[in-house]
């Protein structure tokens, strides 16, 4: 035995969704075997019928009454019901604060399209297709997951050599980038140490005690286990490098690792070197031939090696960072120099040898760099034309600029060549306005070339002083108008020319990451593991955790057609 | 190689820059492209009379009743059985219709041209809630109501139209979708402003104040009154997509009742095809999941025009379907930006700051990350005649898109 009871309510007017839902609420009530919840037409009026919820109350209602009508186990039970009607009409859904989770890094990164960096933390049968995804995407990679397979990681890799993106990792347990730490970071005080890591807890123990010796961090980058073997090639180790030697608050520098692959020691020590910063190198168990070698430290344990970058800090004077190579064209890779004086000339070879494996010259250190003929050039060529084979039946080239101005239009048509350097000696004797010849010659290469799409640079020193006949200031006024670069001394014309050549041929077989986007705030997208997302949270880093399952539902069918639609012809 | 992701650019350039106005009415038979007299369009991809589920039986049997062509139930499924009268996916005839979807010549339907693009698109009349023929009703009051539309409203309605010159129902789709429509399952917005572009010419063509007054009302109490020319306006917007070589994007989505099936733009008049699923939603008085049909209608064409359950932003009010909350509603939509390619220019969403729906479905973003289109529905009764009993949300199976994307794959030699 059942019993219907209805209450009309009249005027009430709510959402059809509403009384549907106000409908299940009530057949939770105890003792509430159907209820109907209903505007009083017609067509609903049939439908309780149906259902035996009709009474005649219910018959009598109009369109706009609200009808509720309860058949309950015992009248009781339908009153109880209906007397529940104002609270569950009421009841809210409590505010839930479940945040959109994106399931795709395009998806998180349409709402943080200010994370540069992807950390990725998923199986490594997964963890490839991933970061092939966030290069794609234009992002640097921080990646924690370990057994990606080594052709993936060197392809990964020079994917992001060649776009100008950072690949730490696979298997990078930690890295800190801009003050904040990722994977398993310290919090470590900022500072003038720049520090690149195969090894992860080795760079724990040197960033910390770096901060306990009162010195700091300015990126710390992991580069992966695998980084320094022969087929890896320490791709990223080099890019790491090339980011400190340009990032302007990175006085000193701290490489830590395994032994390298014998193969390719040389070639990781030299882009060492070629920062032109103070280096501390720790192969843990290499024997290094001695202690020091040009700007290269060896040190042997963890903590030698914090303690040297720290008194290397101290001793160091601030380094002026490589040349910008932004803006020259791919075969642009020389330095030509035009000397006029003989010991300047001298002094540019000797100088460039910290640079450049090797320099020609119609007078040059090493006889197996002689130029066959003195009145050509080949690849990096120092030439001295105040020297005898040029001044015979003509004037030298401190009187005379002749001979100076048919090289310079020369050389700066040539389409390998970035840097030009010229030295200009004043005084009693010498051409009384070598700058009304010189000035506009420059102008007008770099004009030429400048229309021909390639940027080129022509490096001045001008010797001599206001007192002089011509006025050195005058002079370098005329040669800066023009947009010749000037230096106080041939020794920073020449570092400087050497720096950027050798910065150039670095940057022709990888894009140099923008060092600019690295210092801009860090965010970051999380794809894996929760740990890492807390991380950033607790470091106050805006962060998305992407909603991450395997692609396809991890059906390799369709998985690989995913990937070769991806691949663009 | 194809550059998919140009491809599906310039697929959902097109459907978003189609431009579909209703310009008129017609009879199915003179009107709709190879229609003829014992031909009946449905609902979803192609299915036979045998594998037909309830509600499409249903309805199929009322517009043979309602053609005359069978006096009784028991001749029309007889006419059926001995396959007399031939059955086709309306969307093999540009035309699409919610729920069963059928449409027989003598019924008159909307039809929608693309400005932009020319094509055109139709879509019979809405009957209204409850017993209706689309929900495979097909009692005499069902059919005495067609007869109503067809005699009464139709010639009005039609007439009002011509003198209106057209309606734009994609500016008014636009407009809804600021007034708490997603278009799909809440249309009450946008048939308000439906009616108020039709009333004036309704008043100027009317030549009976009585009938006038049923029509106004008729139009006025029914809250999906729009909804046939919005999907006409979405069909017409989806074929602007159709057709570009390479792309990946899904130009149709429709259920028959039995079957969920889609097309993609760069697969041609291909279907892709798998079992349609029962949706999750609020039941009237009476009824349970139990009772319900598997999921049936062509109203997904919405969805594929980046708005229905796209648009749940938009709609917070239906969401309360599946118990969510404003913030599911939100979800909802997010969640369909990361399976489409673009967001609409012209529909936008004002609580995401007016950001456009998510639009243009791409089959690789939909396997890759596992995420499903979300379509909001009508449930029907799974036997024939009984009705709509509730609404809710549903999405359609996974395998119709992993089917079609190794379809696409081998057509193009990925």
């Amino acid at each position: 035995m059942s019993h219907v009871q209805t209450d009309i309510r009249q005027g009430a007017y709510y959402d059809s969704v509403v009384l549907m839902q106000l409908q299940r609420a009530l057949l939770d009530e105890p003792g509430v075997l159907d209820a109907g919840v209903v505007m009083g037409t017609d067509a609903n009026k049939d439908i309780l019928a149906q259902n035996g919820l009709l009474t005649d109350e219910a018959r009598a209602a109009n369109p706009e009454d609200l009808v509720i009508a309860i058949r309950a186990e015992t009248e009781a039970a339908a009153h109880a019901a209906l007397a529940r009607v104002d609270d569950l009409l009421q009841r809210r859904q409590a505010q839930t604060h479940a945040i959109y989770r994106p399931r795709s890094l395009e998806g998180a990164l349409r709402q943080r399209p200010d994370a540069e960096w992807v950390l990725i933390s998923v199986p490594g049968r997964y963890a490839a297709s991933v970061a092939r995804e966030a290069l794609r995407l234009d992002r640097h990679v921080f990646l924690y997951s370990d057994n990606v397979p080594l052709e993936e990681e060197i392809a990964l890799k020079r994917d992001a050599a060649a776009k100008g993106l950072l690949v730490m990792g696979p298997d990078c347990g930690t890295a800190i980038v801009n003050g904040v730490g990722l994977g398993f970071a310290n919090k470590v005080r900022r500072g003038p140490i720049g520090m690149v890591a195969v090894s992860g807890t080795g760079l724990q123990e040197v960033s910390t005690r770096i901060h306990h010796l009162g010195s700091g961090i300015t990126h710390a980058f992991g580069t992966g286990s695998r980084d320094l073997r022969a087929d890896v090639g320490a791709l990223t180790t080099v890019q790491a490098l090339d980011i400190l030697a340009r990032d302007p608050a990175t006085r000193v520098i701290v490489l830590v690792s395994k032994p390298p692959d014998p193969a390719i020691v040389d070639e990781v020590l030299q882009a060492a070197r070629a920062t032109n910063k103070p280096t501390v190198v720790n192969f843990i168990g290499y024997e290094p031939p001695r202690e020091q070698d040009g700007t290269l430290f060896f040190a042997r344990t963890l903590a030698e090696t914090a303690e040297r970058a720290v008194r290397l800090v101290e001793s160091t004077p601030a380094v002026a960072e490589p040349p910008d190579t932004s803006g020259f064209a791919t075969k642009q890779r020389f330095l030509r120099g035009l000397y006029s004086g003989g010991t300047l000339a001298y002094e540019a070879l000797l100088l460039l040898r910290d640079y450049l494996p090797a320099v020609y010259s119609n007078a040059p250190l090493d006889p197996a760099y002689a130029l066959d003929d003195p009145t050509t050039t080949r690849d990096h060529t120092v030439l001295d034309l105040g020297a005898d084979e040029f001044t015979v039946g003509r004037l030298h080239p401190m009187i005379d600029n002749d001979l100076r101005l048919r090289f310079l239009a020369r050389e700066a048509a040539d389409p390998t060549v970035a840097v030009i350097l010229l030295d200009v000696v004043l005084g009693y004797g010498a051409h009384p306005n070598p700058a009304a010849d010189l000035a506009p010659a420059i102008e007008q290469a770099r004009a030429t070339a400048a229309a021909e799409g390639r940027r080129l640079e022509i490096g001045v020193v001008v010797v001599g002083t206001e007192d002089d006949p011509q006025n050195s200031a005058e002079q370098m006024a005329q040669f800066e108008q023009a947009g010749a670069r000037l230096f106080p001394t041939n020794a920073d014309a020449v570092r400087w020319a050497g720096a950027l050549v050798q910065r150039l041929a670095l940057h022709h077989t990888i894009r140099p990451v923008d060092v600019a986007r690295l210092e801009k705030p860090f965010a970051a997208i999380n794809v894996g593991i929760e740990t890492f997302y807390q991380s950033m949270e607790a470091q106050g880093v805006p962060v998305v955790w992407v909603d991450w399952r395997p692609p396809a539902g991890g059906n390799e069918r369709l998985m690989s057609i995913l990937e070769r639609m991806k691949r663009k012809a | 190689m194809i550059d998919i992701d140009k491809t599906n650019a310039e697929a959902v350039e097109r459907m978003m820059e189609a431009r579909p106005v209703l310009v008129g009415m017609g009879k199915a038979r003179d009107v709709i492209p190879g229609m003829r007299d014992n031909l009946l369009l449905h609902a979803g991809p192609p299915i036979t009379w045998e594998r037909a589920s309830g509600p499409l039986r249903g309805a199929i049997i009322g517009a043979l009743l309602f053609e005359g062509l069978a006096s009784t139930e028991e001749e029309a499924v007889a006419l059926m059985e001995r396959g007399e009268i031939d059955l086709e996916p309306c969307h093999h005839h540009n035309a699409v219709g919610p729920m069963a979807g059928v449409t027989s010549p003598s019924m008159t339907v909307y039809i929608v041209e693309n400005k932009t693009h020319g094509n055109r698109a139709y879509s019979n009349m809405n009957e209204g809630y409850g017993k209706v023929l689309r929900y495979g009703a097909y009692s005499e009051d069902v059919l005495a109501r067609l007869r109503w539309m067809e005699e009464v409203m139709a010639p009005m309605v039609s007439a009002a139209i011509e003198r209106s010159g057209g309606i734009d129902i994609k500016a008014m789709i636009a407009e809804a979708l600021h007034m708490g429509d997603e278009g799909h399952n809440r249309n009450k917005a946008g048939s308000i402003l439906f009616l108020k572009a039709l009333a004036p010419h309704l008043a100027a063509v009317a030549s009976d104040s009585d009938q006038l007054t049923e029509v106004l009302q008729f139009i006025g109490d029914n809250a999906l009154s729009v909804l046939n020319p919005v999907m006409a306006a979405c069909k017409a917007m989806a074929d602007a997509a159709h057709g570009v070589e390479g792309s990946t994007l899904v130009t149709v989505m429709a259920r028959n009742g039995t079957d969920f099936g889609i097309r993609v733009s760069g697969l041609g008049d291909r279907w892709f095809t798998a079992p349609a699923e029962i949706p999750k939603g609020l039941y009237f008085p009476g009824f349970t999941a139990e009772d319900a049909n598997p999921d049936i209608g062509d109203s997904t064409i919405t969805e594929t025009a980046g708005i229905g359950g796209y648009a749940m932003a938009a709609a917070p009010a239906i969401v309360t379907f599946v118990s969510g909350t404003p913030q599911d509603a939100l979800n909802a939509t997010l969640e369909m930006y990361e399976i489409t390619v673009a967001e609409h220019k012209y529909f936008t969403i004002p609580y995401l700051d007016f950001r456009g729906t998510p639009t243009g479905t791409d089959i690789r973003k939909v396997v890759e990350t596992g995420i499903t289109p979300r379509v909001n529905t009508g449930i029907a009764h799974k036997e024939a005649g009984v009705g709509q009993i509730g609404a809710g949300l549903v999405r359609p199976p996974m395998a119709i898109f992993e089917a079609a994307l190794v379809a696409f794959a081998e057509t193009y030699g990925f």
